[in-house]
């Protein structure tokens, strides 16, 4: 008998799961525990329209607090979870209450990979990845400031559009030769490169940072070619890391991420995870992978909660991924990883158009860029493995749900 | 607050109040409109927010950009009087809009 359950993690994963479970007929003790203390909110406008200060805080939530009051969840927000005792079933918060569990749910998603250079620790060293954070980097955006960003890829390029478009003076810099490039095509870099580059922000490859300088707070960059970049307000976006701590304290098997099965099930029983913080089997592609993406988070968050509640459900998704950077909407569907074919549909010069991989004349992914027609019939192609023509394909007159 | 139909995927039909300047999405989430998925939080990126505007209304409302033209293309059962709910802003010249929300959105969710 299942009567108390409880969910580690307030974001998207959290707020699904609460969401499944009392739809599911979920009727016992549903705990909430966050470590923010705001009600469940989406991240992905924190870089766009949040940041621009386009969208208000209300905006973000996805339920109002009335809803978590009429499903009888009890919000610990503002409270981390401090340990997780699994042979007691049991789980201590900061501040020392304790909650004893039937099932828990873990939606403790990613944390920012932090620079660790000579000077990383400055004030004034800004990551962006929860409301509190955008504060601070929003104070920063005036017409004029220099706005250097560390990371060329999703955080940092969304970053540095918004920044461009409220005015900053904005200069990316990027280690590998290329920006998004563990992402998109190189084709799809250059793209966006240029884009940017348009908008007069400035993009620099093939840089290192080696030390912040600054007194009292950061003030400057320097890399490993002796360049300095001053900076009013400094960015960093160089990636995200699992939040595996609780997790792996409690003895839970890890490894880059908690690892699940299709269900969700964690290595003990009794303990799921769901979202970002997962490293779980793709059906589809044949692989382990640990995914930063919302239609992820929502979907595991939705499976686990189903076997939480003994409705034996596979997590089965091809997944999808999209950034917004000035007027462009880059979306991606599909892994890449493995192929052996690339085509590109269409010419970046018409600022519309799509890159396919292929692996043994499979469809694997596309990125579609302005290009939502592409994008929608890659869903359902990949999760068919369908078998494009790659004569139709490769032209992009014949739309793509008929190059068959 | 234009009060807004919104018709369920069962047939429920619920008149809400719905806030000047939010999107026809954020109203029907806020107010828990069942089949309103939603799933990209309104950055018109996943086509699971589709409905189906009356007729009488439709031409009344902004016309869609072609983002959204794209991907309601391959939602589930596009009609003309299709939209994408997050890109429908409301204003006080929606009072009495009906919106009939379809069984299913794309990829069965």
């Amino acid at each position: 008998m299942i009567s108390t359950i409880l969910i580690i993690g307030g974001g998207q994963a959290g707020a699904q799961a609460v969401d499944t479970l009392r739809r599911g007929g979920f009727s016992g003790r549903l705990v909430l525990i966050g470590d923010e203390p705001q009600l469940p909110y989406q991240r992905p406008p924190l870089s766009k329209k949040y940041l621009a200060g386009e969208l208000n805080e209300d905006r973000l939530l996805f339920r109002h607090r009335s809803f978590y009051d009429e499903h009888r969840v009890e919000l610990k927000l503002g409270v981390p979870a401090a340990r997780i005792d699994p042979a007691a079933r049991r789980v201590t918060l900061e501040g020392g209450e304790e909650l004893a569990y039937d099932r828990l749910l873990l939606c403790v998603g990613a944390k920012s990979r932090e620079l660790s250079c000579p000077g990383a620790d400055l004030p004034g060293v800004h990551y962006l990845r929860a409301i509190a954070d955008v504060a601070a980097i929003r104070a920063g955006l005036k017409p004029g400031a220099r706005a250097l960003i560390i990371g060329g890829g999703y955080i940092g390029l969304e970053t540095a559009a918004t920044a461009r478009a409220m005015g900053c003076a904005v200069t990316v810099l990027e280690m590998a030769d290329r920006v998004m490039n563990r992402v998109v095509a190189s084709s799809v870099s250059e793209y966006f490169a240029h884009e940017h580059r348009a908008q007069g922000v400035k993009i620099i490859c093939n840089t290192r940072v080696v030390r912040l300088e600054g007194a009292g707070r950061v003030e400057r960059v320097v890399c490993a070619d002796g360049s300095t970049h001053e900076a009013d307000l400094l960015v960093v976006g160089v990636g995200a890391v699992a939040n595996t701590e609780l997790a792996s304290a409690a003895g839970l098997h890890c490894d880059n991420g908690i690892v699940v099965d299709e269900y969700c099930r964690s290595s003990d029983a009794a303990i799921y995870a769901a979202g970002d913080c997962t490293n779980h089997p793709s059906i589809r592609f044949e692989m382990r992978v640990r995914l930063e993406s919302v239609d992820n988070a929502f979907e595991q968050a939705k499976t686990a909660a189903l076997n939480i509640l003994e409705r034996a459900t596979v997590h089965d998704r091809v997944p999808w991924f999209w950034s917004d950077q000035f007027d462009n909407k880059l979306l991606i569907v599909g892994l890449s990883q493995g192929f052996d074919q690339q085509v590109m549909r269409g010419d970046p010069a018409t600022r519309s158009f799509s890159v396919c991989y292929l692996k043994g004349g499979e469809l694997l992914a596309v990125e579609a860029i302005n290009h939502a027609k592409d994008y929608m019939a890659a869903r359902k192609l990949i999760a068919e493995r369908a078998r494009p023509d790659l004569n139709k394909l490769a032209d992009p007159q014949i739309a793509l749900k008929e190059a068959i | 607050m234009p009060k807004i139909v919104f018709i369920e995927p069962l047939g429920v039909r619920r008149e809400i109040d719905a806030a000047l300047g939010i999107t026809l999405m954020e109203a029907a989430r806020q107010h828990g409109v069942a089949g309103v998925v939603a799933r990209c939080g309104g950055a018109c990126a996943c086509a699971t927010c589709h409905v189906y505007i009356a007729p009488a209304w439709f031409g009344k409302l902004e016309p869609r950009e072609d983002m959204e033209e794209g991907m309601l293309e391959t939602a589930w059962e596009p009609r003309a009087t299709s939209r994408l709910s997050c890109q429908v802003h409301i204003t006080a010249a929606m009072e009495g809009l009906e919106v009939t929300v379809p069984e299913q959105q794309s990829q069965g969710e």
